[in-house]
């Protein structure tokens, strides 16, 4: 059954759509020469065309550009050839010009979708209605001062592309499954960093309930939340707030809230009171930006394989299932860790190591794909050395562990430690010798027709050569001995 | 010495005749005992002047000189210039000082000009009087005869045409949105052009409407007009509306004549209640370039009629939110509040003078929900058309002829109780705006009061050199040698 | 098109400017001549033309990808109406 709120008169649909703000991956702002990179001083990455000081001109970035676009070919978009800034223009601290530069009537991108995968395993095809770019505003801090806010511009004019969905998704865990996907997307594209703590993605939400079959409600826009959770979390808030004020009779009004994670509702927001008219204009100080088609077509040459892609392809090639194929292509550099492993070994042997013993010690030791303690090519070595023998799977976890303390090569860490595998067939002859004998009762057992034990010898005789024996050949020599 | 033309005063420097210092100094004297009566300055630069002075001299004693090395110029207070107070004439910018020179200024100084100081303007280029400066109104060095009583230098360029007219400056940078660079010519008895839209850099003008805004210079002559603009212009990438084009030279364009020249008389420029001096003075212009071998064709610019009206949408939209920057937060006057809102309110309610203030309720208006089609989107399409009309005259010709302004100087005070009354004086001039064309203003007689009146020579998009040949050849017809009673050594 | 008082008060809001209540009669009557006069672009025939937004006639020029300027804090503040420390200050907003 598909998530509904329930209310006293009965379920609610929720209907969601979402404008994810983008920070676009480039070197100087959209439209000026100052840098992007976060963490400056206040006010030191600030041009006086990002301030609007009088008679500032903005020219565009042509990076800027490229990024957005290859953004729209990765969302499997329209590209469009002619598309033209506006001024979106407001008063507020952090906005300098009183006006935004925007995209309003002609968005660089037009129609793409997003396919989203669920719990369940199934899937969803989710509508972009459009990706636009635009000028980042400042940033007010208003608990600096008991009277005053301040104002920092570093961000004022840094690109974002602002990606406005479909209200096609109908769940929480829907829009944090597109959230997620967009954010994967985006980072294998270089686009965006995707980094929301520190503002590099930020979702708007517009969330509406209704009755089954029903016309979609008034909406209410959640602005700024910066993070899958809150955003989920959100959506569950304003929902059940809208149900509420349906239920009673009254109406839900249009309006723009914040969501407050420590109280987990959303209020409305006191400067957006107002409803505004933005009086969206071309902007004269820009002509209209025109594309080159052959230039877009190179750009979509050089895309990277995309997440979708990939997966399909480890399921294909490396025969790996669809969930594992899912967990490994999230991030890119996973992704290419894994096929560092698995090229020209066991592939879902390495699947099951990399989602197994690699993220369990990324868990352990708090690092990651990107500052991995063990290196994809360290890795390879481990499964080769299982493959030609020289020490089995139990030796193997044990190697593996030793890679992640001391950092050492596996070869190194067998030799050094002799824990290659013993092949000698006299010397597994003799234990296994020692093994029947010191269990007498266990081998009359077996000779009266308890088959089972079979296996017991074997792992006491494997125990007893401290793990190293090859179990393939104690095997054999077992059979023999037992005739 | 103040008289000269500025080409003639260039030699003069050059062959040592007059050293720049010496040259500022007297300028600088002139401007002392004539800007109280006129009110063409806002800021008087002396130091500044001396030290481009002296820089001047120094590059002609090397036998090193620019096209401008020690002419001294008078900036239109439109311009940012780098730790000179730069106020666009409004109560708004009363404290800015810019971190940063305009490109415009900056090539004239790369050029070796002398800096005297800040021209007084309508506040924020907003007028066609001098009337709405924030800084008292600017005089006309013109009066009627037998009348003493000041008129006004028109505008929004009133300062920078006062001052040349009045010889308190060689030149001088001024800007033209709807005719702030050609009507007060007209009204001051000197030359001036505003060049295609994109000939002339943006950065560091402070912003009235963006897509009509240009530089230009203002002279006494056209050929000092032609030198002026040749270092003014040029392409800037900090400008996205510049036009990456090479500078011609103008100055030789001035001596080309006219012969063979398709020159287009639009009718429509014609009008019952257009005074008979100011007809017979455009009758008297076809005539001179007829009799130096130009071509005269009859033309029709069918929407010019309705380019007025345009430009009362598109240049207060434009500016209503070039001018939100305004706002009391990072430079300018602030006025207190409670709240931010109430401190925007009050700081550009008092910040802002009256005319500044309508046409920001014009533009906010005409972009507002609702009324967007209706207004914004309609002057668009109207603007395509008489775009269009231009296009259809210059493939019949090369350059047109019309009267710069329906009438002489008024005087102080006249025309201030309509605004629309007002906005009637730059009918001739706005057209060219609208299509980003060029347009010089050439004095070309006095009417029955003894007031200058310019006759305006419109041009193909960079084509002003076709511009300047025909201005040139109704200036040396003209023979235009009145000055004004109010001048530097008068 | 006329704007009533109220009107003129919702445009000067949004134009953040204060209007007092004798100016907002006053301004109405001013901005409805203007208003009334601009109504003659009625009568142009406007169908099928496309709007001309600028008079530049030309594409976008891009620029590079380069950080060329920054690290200008004294001088971006130095005209600011109030600052405190290193940022603008303003009376404090409820967001
Ligand atoms: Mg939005
Ligand atoms: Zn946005």
């Amino acid at each position: 059954m598909s998530y509904v709120v329930e209310g006293s008169s009965g379920p609610w649909e929720v209907v969601i759509g979402l404008e994810v703000h983008a920070q676009v991956v480039s070197r100087a702002k959209l439209f000026s020469g100052a840098a992007t990179a976060f963490g400056a001083e206040p006010n030191t990455q600030v041009s006086f065309v990002d301030a609007a000081f009088p008679g500032m001109l903005p020219v565009i970035n042509g990076v800027c550009v490229a990024q957005a676009v290859r953004t729209g070919l990765g969302l499997d978009a329209q590209i469009n050839l002619v598309s033209r800034f506006d001024r979106k223009n407001y008063f507020y601290a952090d906005l300098p010009a009183g006006y935004q530069i925007s995209q309003y009537q002609h968005p660089i991108v037009g129609a793409g979708s997003v396919e989203i995968e669920l719990a369940d395993g199934s899937t969803r095809r989710i509508g972009v209605t459009r990706l636009h770019l635009e000028q980042d505003a400042g940033k007010s801090l208003h608990d600096q001062h008991p009277g005053k806010s301040y104002i920092d511009l570093n961000r004022a004019g840094v690109a974002l592309m602002e990606i406005v969905s479909e209200p096609d998704l109908r769940s929480p865990e829907e829009a944090g499954a597109y959230l997620r996907k967009l954010r994967t997307i985006l980072r294998y594209l270089g686009t965006c960093d995707g980094n929301m703590e520190e503002g590099s993605l930020r979702a708007d939400v517009n969330v509406s309930v209704r009755r089954h079959g029903e016309p979609f409600r008034t909406r209410c826009e959640v602005k700024n939340v910066n993070s899958v959770r809150y955003v989920m979390q959100a959506i569950e808030a304003e929902a059940k707030r809208q149900v509420a004020v349906w239920e009673d009779g009254g109406t839900v009004g249009q309006e723009t809230r914040l969501y407050d994670v420590a109280r987990g509702a959303t209020r409305a927001m006191r400067s957006k009171e107002d409803a505004h008219d933005y009086r969206y204009f071309p902007d004269p100080d820009l002509l209209p930006l025109v594309l080159d088609a052959a230039w877009v077509a190179e750009l979509g040459r050089h895309l990277p394989e995309l997440p979708d892609a990939k997966r399909a392809r480890f399921m294909r090639d490396y025969g790996l299932p669809a969930y594992d194929s899912a967990v490994l292509v999230a991030e890119q550099a996973t992704a290419d860790f894994y096929e560092t492993v698995a090229r020209g070994r066991d592939a879902r042997l390495a699947a099951n190591w990399v989602i197994g013993d690699l993220f369990a010690a990324f868990n352990r030791t708090g690092r990651g794909i990107e500052d991995s303690p063990v290196a994809a090519a360290a890795l390879g070595e481990l499964l080769d050395l299982m493959a030609d023998g020289t020490i089995n799977g139990r030796i193997a976890k044990d190697v593996f562990e030793l890679m992640v303390e001391t950092g050492e090569a596996p070869g190194a860490i067998v030799e050094s430690r002799g824990l290659r595998q013993v092949t000698d067939t006299g010397a597994i002859d003799a234990a296994i010798a020692a093994v029947l004998t010191a269990n007498a009762d266990k081998l009359a057992e077996y000779r009266s027709g308890k088959d089972k034990l079979f296996g017991f010898f074997v792992g006491q005789t494997i125990k007893s050569m401290a793990g190293k024996a090859n179990p393939a050949l104690v095997n054999e020599a077992l059979k023999r001995a037992l005739g | 010495m103040l008289d000269l033309s500025l080409a003639q005063v260039r030699t003069a420097l050059r062959t040592r005749k007059v050293s720049a210092r010496e040259l500022a100094r007297a300028q600088l004297d002139a401007v002392a005992a004539l800007n109280p009566r006129l009110n063409a300055f806002i800021t008087v630069t002396p130091d500044l002047a001396e030290r481009h002075a002296a820089a001047a001299d120094a590059a002609l004693a090397r036998g090193e000189h620019g096209p401008l090395t020690g002419i001294p110029l008078a900036i239109k207070d439109l311009f940012c210039t780098e730790g000179v107070r730069t106020t666009a004439a409004s109560r708004i910018l009363d404290t800015f000082v810019p971190p940063y020179e305009s490109t415009v200024t900056a090539n004239l100084l790369r050029d070796g000009a002398v800096f005297l100081g800040k021209a007084n303007l309508d506040e924020f280029a907003m007028g066609s009087s001098n009337m709405t400066s924030a800084f008292g109104p600017v005089a006309n060095p013109w009066t009627r005869t037998g009348d003493n009583r000041p008129l006004v230098p028109g505008g929004s360029s009133g300062g920078s045409a006062a001052a040349v007219a009045a010889r308190l400056a060689f030149g001088a940078t001024a800007t033209d949105t709807g005719g702030s660079i050609r009507q007060p010519a007209s009204f001051c008895g000197i030359a001036g052009i505003k060049p295609t839209y994109g000939r002339c850099s943006r950065w560091g003008v402070v912003a009235f409407a963006s897509s009509l805004d240009q530089a230009g210079p203002l002279a006494r002559s056209v050929e000092d007009c032609a030198i002026l603009l040749g270092s003014m212009a040029g392409f800037d990438a900090k400008d996205s509306t510049s036009a990456d084009l090479a500078v011609p030279d103008f100055a030789a364009a001035c001596a080309r004549g006219v012969k063979g020249l398709r020159i287009g008389v639009p009718r429509e420029y014609r009008s019952d209640s257009m005074a008979p001096e100011i007809e017979a003075l455009w009758q008297q212009g076809v005539g001179w370039l007829r009799q130096q071998g130009a071509e005269i064709i009859d033309v029709s610019l069918p929407h010019t009629k309705y380019a007025l009206a345009t430009y009362y949408i598109v240049a207060p939209a434009e500016a209503s939110s070039n001018l939100a920057r305004y706002d009391g937060v990072r430079f300018g006057h602030r006025a207190a509040g409670e709240d931010l809102i109430e401190l925007y309110e009050r700081t550009r309610a008092e910040g802002f003078g009256a005319e500044v203030r309508r046409r920001i309720m014009i533009g906010t208006y005409v972009l507002s929900a609702g009324y967007y089609d209706a207004y914004y989107l309609r002057a668009q399409k109207v603007r395509a058309l008489i775009l269009r009309d231009f296009t259809e005259a210059f493939r019949h010709c090369d350059a047109l002829l019309t009267p710069t302004a329906p009438s002489a100087a008024f005087g102080q005070g006249e025309k201030m109780d309509d605004p629309v009354t007002m906005y009637l004086n730059d009918v001739f001039t706005v057209p060219a705006n609208m299509a980003g064309i060029p347009g010089l203003s050439v004095p070309a007689g006095l009417d029955a009061q003894g007031l200058p009146l310019g006759l305006q020579v419109l041009g193909r998009p960079f084509d002003e050199e076709t511009v300047f040949a025909v201005g040139a050849a109704i200036e040396r017809a003209a023979g235009f040698t009145h000055r004004p009673s109010i001048r530097a050594g008068a | 098109m006329s704007l009533d008082p109220a009107t003129v008060r919702r445009i000067g809001k949004l134009a953040r400017i204060r209007l007092a209540e004798p100016e907002v009669v006053a301004l109405g009557a001013e901005l409805n001549g203007i208003l009334g006069w601009i109504e003659q672009l009625n009568e142009v025939d406007i169908d099928g033309i496309e709007p001309l937004a600028g008079a530049a006639q030309m594409a976008l020029r891009w620029r590079d990808d380069v950080v060329t300027e920054g690290g200008m804090r004294d001088a971006l503040l130095a005209n600011a109406p109030d600052r405190e420390g290193d940022f603008f200050a303003v009376p404090k907003v409820v967001e």
